[in-house]
């Protein structure tokens, strides 16, 4: 198994809870329910926490590990809310070749999370992708709509700590 | 059923229409080997283990899964097929670690079988990188090593499928793929009931409970402690198979001789104890019935069922007998009762069992199973464990002669010896019920509606003028069908008895591995219980009211079944737990 990680703080709201319940009320009695369920929850929360998983268990009956399996299979789902800065990193053919995979590690170890996940007080969350159309700038990332280029490792600190 | 014809390697079967390649083989006395393969639980062809040429295929085919259909051609050991198998088995065994010397499945491991069978010659051929993988020891009763894992899926479809539990499966996908709970969870922190169906059916030495030999052969050396050892039933049914004897041997006798060698002071029979929970259980079904009491009641033998009943129907413990189960009541007398008798202090005595269970590991420490203020028992082993121990201190089981347990708690009745098997304990309770209410003898004693392997049964019988409706069910995908009959009025019993396991101790959680082989060409249930009937029908007491040390029990210290002492010792109580959360 996997490690376990530090997960950011729920904060799902009342009004949240009762769509994603009416969505399960109006779905479960269907054959092949549970994406179409978590598909909802996805777009309704933003991610599918434990809690939100939970609560598809519990109205549906459908054992936690199973969705959970299904969440962890596609790449659709995440199980990480997205940060109050959202950071991609280019992992494009151009951005690699010119060393996006350093950038994406030093991300990683300054933040102290993995590709994929958000840190514990959400403020940043870190993504990779594919191509954002500046290859001239290569390697690139985004923080939200800002765009950097040309960047190497020791760039990475200074940059953050403008969203500090 | 219409049957059809196939050649397998040049030869014609036939087999019935509707039969996969791998049943027609069979059929025709043609071994092909299978791994993931698990009859009515796991088939979904994903080892490729079982691969065979098909005239006209484009490619090797699942024999597994594959129907057969008129006319086919069916090579099974050809080069192609040979390569073919043997590849996958490397690829498996460069993911797979491989510390054979050390681990608790070295010598019935069906991975490694197959590697020696199909020539597998250098195991680290395709060594590179291997998923990442922790061990999950959060659980009370086991230990998941995944490095050891073949994602053969075989403990996922037990836990899914036949008790309906789903509290495993498969996280990640591709090479990140993994076994286990739901949110990176320990096993110990999900509704896991401990039933160790999963441990029973894995190939390989990825599951296995959590030991306990050690701290028992360190108490058995310590010469202030009085260490005593209870057996269960359905141990004496299976112990044999780990020591080369045929399924469905009785080694009760060299049993008893086995762990008197292996030093414990007293070696008494949790036979004895479960006659005492009929004693109280009919007891408890009569007083119930009589001043209208929740009803059904339903047996409280097997702990996993409990855990069960507790997370899925929490609504219902109210209708689980208040009765402790026969390992518990055991060590509840064994510190009180036979404390006094042999002048001793209750801390001083170890009260070890040997249990076909996993879950007994897990139900020994829960609160409100301390009667005299110590645990009234400190070790649960396994029959596997027991086994392990015997080759460990040396003793040649074959050549034991055979003995009998020690009095006073090592008598049991014909009744108790059933426990083991599904329908026993209702047998065994309707034999003293029926008679203690008509105060007539019976004529026949055995109750056959409530025997068998199905895993739900239901009889209906008039006990002194009155209809009373029992229902038995065994394994707990079965427990809740029947359950959800009863929740909704559909079906009415007065009295149910539910194992955890599917056809009960005997196939138990902590029995000895069968392979899947095995598994999917013979009931192993039926010949293990059938040990169970036999020993009822040999024995000359085959009801628990006339085991004289139960009534010497009675007599002298517990005044009646019900009494205030009985209930302090021999009762418990339940919690209410949920389905998301331990």
């Amino acid at each position: 198994m996997a490690c376990k990680k530090d997960r950011v703080p729920f904060n799902g709201t009342p009004e949240q809870e009762a769509q994603l319940k009416e969505v399960i009320a109006r779905l479960k009695d269907t054959k092949g329910a549970l994406m179409p369920i978590m598909q909802q929850a996805q777009e309704i929360y933003g991610y599918l926490p434990l809690e939100v998983q939970t609560m598809i268990s519990d109205e549906t009956g459908i054992p936690l590990e199973k969705i959970y399996g299904v969440a962890t299979f596609y790449s659709q789902f995440s199980l990480q809310p997205k940060g109050q800065y959202q950071i991609s990193v280019c992992l494009g053919t151009a951005c690699y070749v010119k060393g996006s995979g350093g950038i994406l590690s030093k991300l990683e170890e300054v933040l102290g999370i993995s590709n994929g996940e958000c840190t514990p007080d959400g403020r940043f969350s870190l993504d990779s992708c594919r191509c954002v159309g500046a290859c001239g700038l290569a390697p690139v990332m985004m923080i939200n709509d800002e765009v950097y280029g040309r960047l190497t490792p020791d760039d990475i600190p200074g940059i953050l700590a403008k969203y500090k | 059923m219409e049957n059809i014809t196939i050649k397998i390697n040049g030869m014609e079967v036939s087999a019935p229409k509707g039969s996969t390649i791998l049943e027609a083989a069979r059929l025709a006395h043609i071994e092909i080997p299978t791994l993931c393969f698990l009859k009515d639980i796991n088939e979904i062809g994903a080892c490729r283990m079982c691969v065979v040429e098909v005239k006209g295929a484009r490619s090797l085919v699942a024999s597994c899964v594959y129907p057969i259909n008129d006319g086919m051609e069916v090579w099974t050991n050809t080069p192609k097929v040979l390569e073919s198998r043997r590849k996958t088995l490397q690829l498996l065994l460069s993911n797979h670690e491989r510390k054979c010397l050390s681990c608790v499945r070295s010598g019935n491991c069906e991975l490694q079988q197959l590697a020696k069978e199909l020539g597998v010659e250098d195991e680290a051929y395709y060594d590179g990188e291997r998923t990442p993988s922790c061990i999950d020891d959060s659980a009370v009763h086991m230990i998941r090593d995944n490095s050891k894992c073949i994602l053969c899926r075989r403990c996922v479809a037990v836990c899914e499928k036949v008790q309906g539990i789903g509290v495993i499966g498969a996280n990640e996908r591709g090479f990140a793929t993994f076994i286990g709970s739901a949110f990176d969870m320990g096993l110990g922190e999900t509704s896991c009931v401990s039933c160790g169906q999963c441990i029973a059916v894995c190939p390989t030495g990825a599951l296995q409970e959590k030991s306990q030999i050690d701290e028992v052969l360190a108490a058995i050396a310590d010469p202030s402690k009085h260490v005593i050892v209870q057996t269960a039933p359905a141990v004496r049914a299976a112990l044999g198979e780990e020591f080369g004897y045929p399924i469905g041997t009785n080694v009760e006798g060299k049993m008893a001789a086995a762990l008197r060698r292996i030093g414990f002071d007293k070696v008494f029979d949790t036979n004895f104890s479960a006659d005492l929970t009929i004693m109280e259980e009919a007891h408890e079904f009569i007083d119930r019935v009589q001043n209208g009491g929740v009803l059904p009641l339903i047996t409280s033998c097997s702990p996993g069922w409990i855990k069960y009943c507790e997370h899925y129907f929490p609504d219902m413990t109210e209708n689980l007998s208040s009765c402790k189960s026969p390992q518990q009541m055991f060590g509840a007398i064994a510190k009180s009762y036979y404390a006094e008798k042999a002048g001793l202090k209750p801390e001083d005595i170890v009260s070890v069992s040997i249990m076909p269970c996993t879950a007994k590991k897990f139900e020994i420490q829960w609160p409100d199973e301390a009667a005299n203020g110590v645990p009234d028992v400190d070790y649960s082993l396994t029959t596997r464990e027991l086994a392990r121990m015997i080759r460990k201190v040396g003793i040649k089981f074959t050549q034991l002669p055979d003995e009998g347990f020690d009095a006073p708690l090592g008598l049991g009745t014909g009744a108790a010896v059933i426990f083991g098997t599904t329908g026993g304990v209702m047998e065994a309770a309707l034999r003293t019920a029926v008679e203690t209410l008509t105060g007539e003898e019976l004529a026949a004693l055995d109750f056959t509606d409530v025997r068998g392997m199905k895993g739900i049964k239901e009889a209906s019988y008039n006990v002194a003028g009155m209809e009373v409706k029992v229902a038995v069910a065994s394994g707990l995908g079965n427990a809740r069908e029947l359950l959800n009959k009863v929740k909704s009025g559909e079906a009415q019993y007065h009295f149910i008895e539910i194992m955890g396991c599917p056809g009960g101790c005997i196939n138990g959680g902590g029995q000895p591995q069968q392979p899947g082989y095995v598994r999917n060409t013979v009931d192993i249930r039926a010949l293990r219980a059938k040990v169970l009937y036999d020993s009822d029908k040999d024995n000359p007491i085959r009801k628990s009211h006339e085991n004289p040390a139960i009534k010497e029990l009675y007599e002298t210290y517990l005044g009646h079944p019900g009494s205030e002492k009985a209930h302090h010792l021999l009762h418990t109580t339940y919690v209410k737990r949920s389905i998301n959360g331990n």
